[in-house]
């Protein structure tokens, strides 16, 4: 177990590089090629960002549902619950704003 | 070479703008010249400026803190004689100059008056209160403190070197943008709060670090003392809202800067964003600042009414539902946007139902009094005012919420009453109530009564005199930030709220010359006990100054209060059989020179002189790299030297006993 560790270590970092490099390309390269409308390319993006966020805490910072200590769990669910808060808050008043202001 | 810097930045366009930049240089090279005569650069530099004990860290936060509430409310005073007398006038300030003062007043204030008084504050005492020698990251902990010295010398800069934003301490686009302010003040403003705002979120982590690891055996989450859980709660926010505001303002710059269209209205551009994105920093704001106030006057309530704290998890549970809540209220600040009602109504609703933990807060220390045998200390006497004081803000808060109601009263005076009235009484009275608590704590004598009772009063009714008016105003119809005005109704009321401002002036004097007359009466007032006010929580067991690593032995809890209850049992000065050997940070001037470099960053960036921005860049940089590549970062103190400090104290303690019983 000692020593099969590092080997499953640099295995994950190697995943998660991937994996992250993936997810940076495709938003590039939908910018760049126009291959998709514009709404839809945001989608992605933000959907790819999310993703993102996803792969580093799992393979960068070893973050298991698992393994985890259930305090870490939580301090990181309470900060998904702000981060919701915060963005989610901010997009339906500037929705909002835009509705009532150009629609 | 120096990009924008010319000449012309001097202050000769008004007198006045000059006598304060005179007044900063002089004040700069008056302190220097002392020091100098006195020979204590040397001392100055190895014993303070470098330490990274948390209670010396602490005690210069409060200091800058203190220097910078003077510098903030002279200019506090100057709006109201220009308010008091620009009945069809100009009054003595252009209007220029006029919205420089209430941009820097409120800058100033939030940044660099309550910022790092709190953040002092949290430095002295949380530590001890959990029973721990330090700070989790005392190095960072240094840090912090520089950065926010940098912000600090920024704004003071701004004085004697260009002029400051004209843009509000909230520097709204598309005002704030090029277009419109092309001038460096909105520059000085964006990156004073960026540089000290880094070393908040810097604080913030290193107090939740600090409460969650070093608590000592024994104190479990519900043992925690009430200012301690504030502080965690406190924290929580710093490290949630501060990253909006760097974003924001960053945004701002790069806008400013490169011409980016973030918050103007070309290519899709919305400046309503950045109120958007300002406030989701701001509204927490406002609890990072109260919430450990309240924390503070609960310590100050339990122990001057010798009594437990009534409600103490109530107090827990409501302390966090306000940190969490204080992140769902932000659009009340700008319900005349636009949004539609069901928005409006949302935000509304949550900011009254803020006010229902707040009121539960206000009844436990009601009843804490109740029946409890009550001293009234300076602290005590802050701590009435406060409660009475902050009821009228929340209910005229509550007022604010209702979104119709602030269609009326939006940007008019009544707004800058309500929230001075949250502010000073909850915020500062609380500040000031911890200043005359904790003083002995910190310097081994308390501080004297007589004259913290007069600041008290000429405080207290002086925010009444200079504020109720300014609710009346609002009523009718005066609008926030006007340099002169026609409406001859207005001015009696206006000349009053400048008497009110007067008289909170005597009670800085007041204030001045209680810690004059302190220092003179030092040895007669000396705390030989650690444990001046028969407190009640672990930071009163050790000595007054405690030593430098707070506890020889660290203390196990076995209940809420603890030290009370050490008390109880005669366990509190239990001599230790024997000492051991205690590894403590060594003092570094790295957090200095980071603190320098930021300065000069931002400075740079100000003016736009590229090198020297990038040069200070690379300093940071070298910095960090030459401090984590420092092996020996720690120095013991061998447990032979700590038993000579503690016998000394037993000593002291014994004597001090021996005098009691005499007497």
């Amino acid at each position: 177990m000692g020593e099969a560790r590092p080997y499953r270590s640099l295995r994950t970092y190697l995943i998660g590089f991937a994996l992250a490099l993936v997810l940076t390309a495709v938003p590039f390269g939908l910018v760049a090629t126009r291959a998709l409308p514009a709404g839809q390319i945001l989608v992605v993006i933000a959907v790819a960002a999310v993703v993102q966020v996803l792969v580093h805490l799992r393979f960068f910072l070893h973050l298991d549902l698992r393994t985890t200590p259930r305090e870490n769990l939580l301090a990181l669910g309470f900060a998904a619950v702000l981060i919701c808060i915060m963005i989610g808050g901010s997009l339906v008043i500037m929705f909002n704003l835009h509705y009532r202001m150009w629609v | 070479m120096l990009g924008r810097l010319t000449l012309d930045a001097l202050p000769f366009y008004s007198w006045v703008a000059m006598g304060g930049a005179l007044v900063t240089v002089l004040g700069g090279l008056a302190i220097a010249l002392v020091i100098t005569m006195m020979g204590k650069w040397r001392y100055i530099w190895s014993e303070w400026l470098t330490s990274l004990d948390h209670k010396r860290i602490g005690i210069m936060y409060v200091m800058l803190a203190l220097v910078m509430l003077l510098r903030g409310f002279i200019d506090a005073l100057m709006m109201r004689a220009q308010q008091a007398v620009a009945l069809n006038s100009d009054g003595y300030l252009p209007p220029d100059h006029f919205d420089q003062i209430f941009s820097s007043h409120g800058t100033i204030m939030i940044f660099f008056m309550a910022m790092p008084f709190l953040t002092g504050l949290i430095n002295i005492i949380m530590p001890q209160q959990i029973g721990s020698r330090d700070v989790a990251f005392p190095f960072l902990n240094s840090v912090s403190l520089w950065l926010t010295a940098a912000g600090a010398g920024l704004m003071l800069v701004s004085l004697v070197i260009g002029k400051f934003s004209t843009a509000g301490w909230t520097g709204y686009p598309p005002y704030s943008g090029a277009a419109y302010s092309p001038g460096v003040g909105v520059d000085y403003w964006i990156w004073s709060i960026q540089v000290s705002g880094i070393g908040t979120t810097l604080s913030g982590i290193n107090f939740i670090v600090t409460i969650l690891k070093r608590r000592a055996p024994g104190m479990t989450f519900m043992r925690m003392p009430m200012f301690t859980w504030t502080v965690l709660c406190s924290s929580v926010l710093m490290i949630f809202a501060f990253p909006a505001l760097t974003v924001v303002v960053s945004m701002l710059a790069l806008d400013r800067i490169f011409g980016m269209h973030f918050f103007t209205n070309a290519d899709g551009g919305n400046m309503m964003n950045y109120v958007n994105l300002i406030w989701i920093w701001g509204h927490p704001e406002v609890y990072i600042l109260i919430l450990p106030a309240f924390g503070i006057f609960s310590e100050v309530v339990a122990t001057f009414s010798a009594k437990r704290l009534f409600g103490y998890p109530s107090l827990v549970y409501a302390t966090a539902v306000i940190a969490l809540l204080s992140f769902t209220v932000w659009l009340h600040h700008f319900f005349t946007m636009g949004a539609s009602a069901n928005v409006n109504a949302f935000f509304g609703v949550a900011t009254m139902v803020i006010a229902v933990p707040t009121g539960v807060k206000v009844f436990d220390w009601l009843m804490t009094m109740y029946r409890g045998r009550i001293t009234f200390h300076p602290s005590m006497k802050w701590t009435l005012g406060f409660m009475v004081t902050f009821v009228i803000g929340g209910m005229t808060g509550v007022l604010l919420a209702l979104p119709p109601a602030d269609y009326l009263m939006h940007n008019s005076t009544f707004l800058v009453a309500h929230f001075h009235n949250m502010l000073i009484p909850g915020a500062l009275f609380g500040y000031f109530a911890a200043y005359m608590y904790w003083f002995p704590k910190a310097f081994g004598f308390t501080l004297d009564a007589r004259w913290g009772t007069r600041a008290f009063w000429f405080w207290v009714v002086g925010f009444y005199i200079a504020f109720m008016p300014l609710y009346a105003l609002g009523f009718m119809g005066m609008s926030r930030r006007m340099e002169h005005y026609n409406i001859a109704e207005w001015q009696p009321f206006l000349v009053t709220a400048a008497v009110g401002a007067v008289l909170v002036l005597i009670g800085i004097v007041c204030l001045g010359m209680q810690l004059y007359v302190s220092i003179r009466d030092r040895d007669a007032n000396r705390d030989t006990t650690g444990d001046p006010w028969n407190g009640r929580t672990l930071e009163w067991l050790a000595a007054s100054p405690p030593p430098p690593y707070n506890f020889a032995v660290v203390p196990e809890v076995r209940s809420l209060d603890a030290f009370h209850e050490m008390k109880q049992r005669g366990e509190a000065y239990r001599r230790p059989e024997r000492y051991e050997d205690i590894e403590m940070p060594k003092n570094s001037g790295i957090g200095v020179v980071i603190g320098v470099a930021a300065g000069v960053f931002g400075f740079a960036m100000v003016w736009q002189i590229g090198w020297a921005a990038i040069g200070a860049g690379l300093v940071i940089l070298a910095a960090l790299v030459v401090r984590s590549s420092q092996e020996e970062t720690e120095t013991v103190m061998p447990a032979a030297e700590v038993k000579r400090i503690e016998d000394a104290r037993f000593a002291a303690l014994s004597a001090s006993r021996r005098e009691e019983v005499a007497a």
